[in-house]
């Protein structure tokens, strides 16, 4: 029987270093007891995180799969498991499963074209996946634009990497926004809905969205008004999982499941599931 | 075909209960049946309508996953699966019989889940035809004969006699164990009482429902109904009907401390529950009315959606009899859907 094999069991994991990001997200390294990924992934799938005794729960991994040493999460301090992760140390060991979910179509829908990429707050974490993905195999994709705004510039995520090593890049434009102003930033102020507005760009490309519902909302919104096609537009969902192979009912929504039919869904196919997510 | 007198029912069960745990109908003490293991001189009821499904023989109601040993920062995970006995449920109706087909379209798709695919193997499932339909009753509106019900084995049960057809290699390997206690014979009796199930049947007060109007495809015509504001108005969200439900199939997993580790179990859970679907940014069911429409949506709709039309319910009754409020699927069936009542 135990040759069988399980979805639900899971792997040790053990957490080889921890990144404060801002004052609520930090980002874990995680590889299994034999310093080594636990599995490949797809840029845009997710994982089973747990601490036994505490909890299990989905996380985006925030890592480009062109990783081959290591994943990493960013995760929000917001909850039961993720509470007690933030005060986890090195070499705290954790159980990981997966990967769960459809990946962002990067080798095929996104080969060739134009990308731009809006992310708000935490909603960063499973873009940066795909974002260096693209920046990996930067001769497969086209201009890269990203808009990414915060609450302030304290509370963005990966600053450091964005300012080093994206802003850098050829053909790589990267948008900040914070939503109120704030004493040392002199960057853009204000919502990014507003701001991807603002920037009015060309619409023969494919945008990607991730943040909070409401801002996924208004900047689907926004991206309409300028002229997208909701088929040219991605974004990924989340929604309470437990077992993360579409058996445990939690994330159905009309006849999809978000673990195995989604996260990643594109804009004009969930316009026909139900307003449930 | 082959058939034992009923007066040898008893040894009969005591034969296959030598090599497999057998479980079947027993009359409780308050005058309901439930699955019990047999013993000597344990009764068949007539009532195959148990209280719960036999849902619990395949995915019980909670049931151990792993288990995780913790010493400092290190977590080492025990794999707790084991080989199970095999076992015999005796005296499954139809419609019962025929909601495992729907458990498996969930548990045994890619990737198949491992403890549910266990008990599966090793149980042999022995139907019988519809002895005492209840008012409660509508299996036929899903297209389920009572009087031909599916299994491993099917069985029919007269005045005095108790007839038998293996359906498949495992059903066989059973009765010919079962030797000289059976006797082969024509299946005109089995006809007959085919008929007298069919003409109760044909008496029962559900017997006109349809399932006209409900199907994969139909989320949009019908999530927007305005009737499922009044037909939730009354729900109380206590999940009695999915957890007597033999194809409700929603669960949770949780952890429980031992205090000399953690033992991580999955239970059954209910969408009917305000915390079913609530995370740390919110709950995307924040009503009983929207938590009351994903039940009935997802057993007409969601799950024929992606399951060539077949739907999610068997028309056991189980859910009509329960109910404290006495709601039900047959009423949200009449008002959304094509069968506006009679």
């Amino acid at each position: 029987m135990n040759n069988l094999n399980e979805t639900l069991i899971p792997k040790v994991g053990v957490i080889t270093d921890v990144r404060i990001d801002t004052p609520d997200i930090k980002t874990f390294r995680v590889v299994t007891t034999d310093g080594e990924k636990a599995f490949d992934h797809r840029p845009g799938q997710c994982a089973m995180l747990s601490v036994p005794g505490v909890g299990e729960a989905m996380f985006s991994i925030t890592s480009s799969p062109t990783n081959e040493e290591y994943m990493e999460f960013s995760i929000k301090k917001c909850g039961c498991v993720t509470d007690w992760l933030h005060q986890a140390e090195k070499g705290q060991q954790i159980t990981i499963r997966g990967p769960y979910g459809k990946p962002f179509p990067v080798d095929d829908v996104f080969a060739g074209k134009d990308l731009l990429f809006i992310a708000g707050g935490v909603g960063l974490a499973p873009l940066r996946s795909v974002i260096n993905y693209c920046r990996h195999y930067r001769d497969r994709y086209g201009k890269i634009d990203i808009v990414y705004g915060s609450r302030s510039k304290d509370d963005l995520l990966d600053y450091q990497e964005i300012i080093e090593e994206w802003q850098k890049d050829e053909g790589v434009n990267v948008y900040l926004t914070i939503d109120n102003p704030q004493e040392g930033w002199d960057g853009h102020v204000g919502f990014v809905p507003n701001y991807v507005k603002e920037l009015s760009f060309d619409t023969n490309k494919v945008a990607v969205i991730c943040g909070p519902p409401i801002m996924i909302k208004f900047t689907l919104d926004g991206l309409c008004d300028i002229g997208f096609d909701k088929t040219d537009v991605y974004t990924t969902l989340e929604l309470r999982m437990k077992c993360g192979v579409g058996k445990c009912g939690r994330c159905n929504v009309g006849a999809k499941y978000v673990c195995k039919d989604g996260p990643v869904f594109r804009c004009d196919e969930l316009e026909e599931l139900p307003d449930e997510y | 075909m082959r058939k034992c007198s009923l007066d040898k029912l008893d040894l009969l069960l005591g034969e296959i209960a030598k090599s497999n745990e057998l479980y079947l109908p027993v009359d409780d003490s308050d005058g309901s049946a439930v699955y019990k293991k047999w013993e000597k001189g344990t009764a068949l009821s007539d009532a195959l309508n148990t209280v719960r499904s036999p849902k619990d023989f395949f995915f019980p109601q909670t049931e151990n996953l792993m288990e995780f040993k913790m010493q400092g920062k290190n977590i080492e995970i025990i794999d707790t699966r084991s080989e199970l006995e095999d076992f015999v449920i005796f005296g499954v109706r139809a419609c019962d019989v025929k909601s495992f087909e729907i458990l498996d379209r969930v548990f045994l798709s890619e990737p198949v889940d491992s403890y549910y695919a266990m008990r599966r193997s090793h149980g042999v499932i022995i139907s019988l035809a519809c002895t005492r339909p209840a008012e409660t009753c509508f299996c036929k509106t899903f297209g389920i004969d009572p009087a031909s019900p599916s299994g491993d084995i099917s069985a029919w049960k007269t005045e005095s006699e108790i007839f038998f057809e293996a359906n498949n290699e495992k059903g066989e390997a059973l009765l010919s164990s079962l030797g000289a206690l059976l006797q082969d014979c024509d299946n005109e009796a089995v006809e007959a009482q085919k008929a007298k199930i069919n003409a109760i049947m044909d008496k029962l007060p559900l017997k006109n429902l349809t399932t006209e109007g409900f199907g994969g495809g139909k989320t949009a015509e019908l999530f927007d109904d305005p009737h499922w504001a009044e037909l939730s108005e009354a729900c109380l969200g206590c999940g009695t009907c999915t957890f007597v439900c033999p194809t409700c199939q929603c669960y949770d997993i949780k952890d429980f401390n031992t205090g000399n580790g953690v033992i991580r179990f999955r239970c059954w859970d209910s969408c009917m529950y305000s915390d079913f679907t609530k995370m740390a940014h919110g709950n995307n069911r924040l009503t009983q009315k929207e938590r009351f429409r994903q039940r009935f949506m997802h057993k007409l709709v969601y799950y024929p959606e992606n399951n060539d039309g077949l739907f999610s319910c068997v028309g056991c009754g189980r859910c009509l009899a329960k109910c404290p409020i006495s709601m039900n699927i047959v009423k949200v069936m009449k008002t959304i859907g094509g069968d506006k009542g009679e």
